[in-house]
């Protein structure tokens, strides 16, 4: 499992390949990579600063990943999110799930953005040809960590 | 008893202050939100009931009638906006 916070970028085939190095029993590895986007709220975005809340950040990402684990058979899980400023077009999150078969790398890397995105501390300044703001949160966000506990 | 308070984000540049050590006469978070208010401006319009706000005790989310304990770590943040 590796959980880490960093300003630096990454790369994802990099964190793939550290993943399965030496290993044959995962059959499966799952990821996503979130994008700064230059567009927001109908606004052009120029830059973001991502701000957190150092300490807490790691318990939290730690217990996401805690509570994938409990859910389903995972072999190794990796959490990487950028802090700092960022342009468009930047990678700002990897989370990258292996498994021994699809479903359950599909479901729980899923399953970690959805509580990532809704309790882990980190927060958005965007700047746009108006000015500076912060991001509101959407309630889409908890609508989909929301439903993980339907089932 | 004495309280570590932090602060982020946008509630960090409405109250003009990152951090600080507050001494509080009370139990819970409600009262340490009573006493954060009553210093009325940006403290009472974003404290107000009603409004979108979190507030951690010791690196956990906790509700308003959660318990406080001397040399506590508190951080008041709005709704989180990663990923």
């Amino acid at each position: 499992m590796k959980i880490v916070v960093q300003s630096e970028s990454f790369d994802l085939g990099a964190e793939v390949d550290a993943m399965r190095a030496g290993r044959t029993d995962i059959g499966a590895i799952a990821s996503f990579v979130g994008l700064a986007r230059d567009m927001n709220d109908g606004s052009g975005v120029t830059a973001m600063t991502l701000e957190h809340y150092p300490g807490m950040t790691e318990k939290a990402l730690s217990k996401l990943v805690d509570d994938a684990n409990a859910r389903w058979a995972l072999l190794d899980v990796t959490v990487i999110h950028r802090i700092g400023r960022l342009l468009p077009g930047d990678p700002i999150v990897l989370v990258a799930v292996a498994s021994a078969h699809r479903g359950e790398a599909f479901a729980a890397c899923e399953f970690i953005m959805d509580f990532l995105k809704t309790q882990a501390p980190f927060w958005k300044k965007e700047e746009t040809p108006e000015g500076a703001r912060w991001v509101e949160a959407r309630e889409s966000d908890d609508a989909a960590a929301a439903r993980w506990s339907r089932d | 008893m004495k309280l570590h308070m932090l602060y982020f984000a946008r509630l960090r540049e409405r109250f003009g202050v990152g951090e600080e050590t507050l001494e509080l006469a009370g139990a819970t978070v409600a009262d340490l939100l009573a006493v954060l208010q009553a210093r009325g401006g940006a403290w009472a319009e974003e404290l107000a009931a009603g409004r979108a706000f979190r507030v951690a005790v010791d690196q956990a989310v906790v509700a308003p009638d959660a318990p406080l304990a001397d040399g506590a770590e508190v951080a008041i943040f709005p709704p989180v906006t990663g990923g």
